[in-house]
């Protein structure tokens, strides 16, 4: 597991049923390319995210496939239709198997 | 021209400076022409529906802030033109996505084309075009 | 790594002379007109007349002010600004116990909202116990190894450096105010002749780029003046938190000349020097730069 790895989500507490809302993740990681050598000369193996998912009461908002290109730390913003209570789970995949989540709730009014 | 002392220090000094910045191998324009093929099949693309937008002038190449918006797309995948693969991020809308858009922070290894290209809920594509000059900083510490 | 292929072929004069045509290039803008607020309720100072003891600035002008659109942008919100990230990190260090004394820093600073705010702002300052002038990060490793009993942290590591913008977070949107005078007064003083003072390869001094070229691009950067509020800093360059001895060793380096050590003597005094240029000026941290 990469270590120092923590995610972060922006969600509004609360919401109207059917608004759509803005969502912000950012989660600390260094999105090692693959591409840079190390002081002996040598490639630095390849470890990054390579996918996000953000699913809301089990259903699925947005999926991203990253590739290296993507800058150290990824941030994410996108949008979100709540059309309940519920909770958003945020999943990222790293490349060596870990698998970071956590998850958001909202309240609909 | 004649080759005095001066001017072959010119031109070596011009050959030494093509080989003193530490660039990649770059994409050629058929690894992002192939890239694109690989998404749409061959497929023509349109112009219009979607909007990319990128700095005119990146502060540093590492982390330049990108969106895009295609009302109606299924996905929409970004391409760096000469970054080392032109592949950098897809973005796979669900059922509950509030709007067909979204922003992050791409790499970009020099001056070049962003291109997005998305996929409609027709199947049909469109494509949108930024170019980016990114700048090598004065000092770096 | 440029510099000595460039030597082969051109000769020390041709580069000190390149160094110093590509720094008088005239800067297309002046510091961008902006004013910096951040989560839509904190405003920050980015612009001050400097004290009478600065003579050689007539404005003294944070480091965002020179920096392109997007990235001051991602300094307006704690969520956009990716050092905030390494804050929370430092949040739970603060909160971890450490070393033999069974301690945390909690457990006798309490929260770091209350026990913390306004330190940053008039740091680096004259430790009486310590008998020197003191930084942040010689106080945290001070507590740690005599109170805590934990191990000292790297100067410019990454534990020290989140740990300073937890720190400096508390002193957000108040003035730096560093005293330059009382037991201080010499180790200002040896910071200011540091500042003045050309050395290396290139014969620059901090102030040939930084008070007589700001504004003005070096390359295609627009060079700052320098100032320190802003520290420790997101630099989009290295997708991290960067502290303020870090920065100074990079940028001696890069004129070509003898660098210093982190926490040496001689940094603590440029640091304490370089941030009264900045008495004034709202402490930001952390900041975003390029």
């Amino acid at each position: 597991m990469a270590s120092g790895v923590k995610p972060r989500v922006k969600v509004p507490k609360t919401a109207a049923a059917g608004d759509v809302i803005t969502i912000k993740t950012l989660i600390s990681h260094k999105m090692e390319s693959g591409r840079r050598k190390d002081k002996k000369g040598e490639l630095i193996p390849r470890e990054i995210i390579n996918r996000f998912t953000c699913e809301f009461n089990g259903q699925s908002v947005l999926e991203v496939i990253l590739e290296p290109a993507v800058s150290t730390n990824p941030y994410f913003e996108f949008q979100a239709k709540v059309p309940e209570s519920g909770e958003f789970k945020f999943t990222w995949y790293d490349d060596d198997g870990s698998v970071y989540d956590t998850s958001k709730s909202i309240k609909v009014s | 021209m004649e080759l005095t002392r001066r001017n072959a220090l010119a031109l070596g000094a011009g050959a030494f400076a093509a080989t003193l910045l530490p660039l990649p191998a770059l994409a050629t324009p058929e690894a992002t022409q192939e890239a694109i093929a690989a998404l749409t099949g061959g497929a023509d693309m349109g112009e219009g529906g979607i909007t990319l937008t990128a700095p005119e002038i990146a502060e540093n190449g590492n982390t330049v802030p990108i969106s895009v918006d295609a009302p109606g797309a299924t996905e929409i995948t970004i391409l760096a033109s000469a970054n080392p693969d032109p592949k950098v991020i897809t973005f796979k809308f669900g059922p509950l996505a509030g709007a067909q858009s979204a922003s992050t922070r791409i790499r970009l290894a020099g001056t070049q084309d962003v291109i997005a290209v998305a996929k409609m809920a027709d199947g049909s594509f469109v494509k949108a075009s930024s170019a980016v000059k990114v700048t090598i900083g004065g000092c770096g510490g | 790594m440029i510099f000595s292929s460039l030597k082969k072929t051109m000769g020390l004069a041709s580069i000190a002379a390149l160094a110093l045509g590509a720094v008088v290039a005239r800067a297309e803008q002046a510091p961008k007109d902006a004013t910096l607020v951040i989560n839509g309720d904190t405003k920050l100072v980015t612009h001050v007349k400097p004290p009478s003891y600065i003579p050689g600035l007539s404005d003294a002008y944070s480091g965002w002010r020179f920096r392109a659109t997007e990235t001051q942008a991602l300094e307006t919100d704690d969520f956009d600004n990716p050092g905030m990230i390494f804050v929370d990190q430092a949040k739970d260090t603060w909160n971890a116990v450490d070393g033999t004394e069974g301690k945390s820093c909690a457990s006798c600073h309490g929260a770091p909202e209350e026990s913390m705010k306004g330190v940053r702002a008039s740091y680096p300052k004259w430790d009486p116990a310590m008998g020197k002038v003191a930084t942040i990060e010689m106080e945290v490793n001070n507590c740690r190894t005599t109170r805590m009993g934990a191990k000292a942290w790297k100067y410019t590591g990454k534990d020290m450096t989140d740990m300073s913008a937890l720190i400096t977070l508390q002193s957000r949107g108040m003035p730096v105010d560093v005293a330059v005078n009382g037991p201080a007064k010499s180790t200002w003083e040896h910071g200011k002749e540091m500042y003045y003072t050309r050395t290396g390869q290139l014969e620059l001094s901090c102030a040939s780029c930084h008070e007589d070229h700001y504004g003005d691009l070096i390359r295609a950067e627009i060079l700052s003046q320098g100032q320190i509020n802003g520290f420790p800093t997101y630099r989009l360059k290295n997708g991290k938190l960067n502290s303020i001895h870090a920065r100074f060793k990079g940028c001696v380096r890069d004129t070509r000349a003898e660098t210093y050590k982190p926490g040496s003597a001689d940094f603590v005094a440029l640091e304490l020097y370089v941030a009264s240029r900045g008495n004034g000026l709202s402490v930001e941290g952390p900041s975003v730069r390029n």
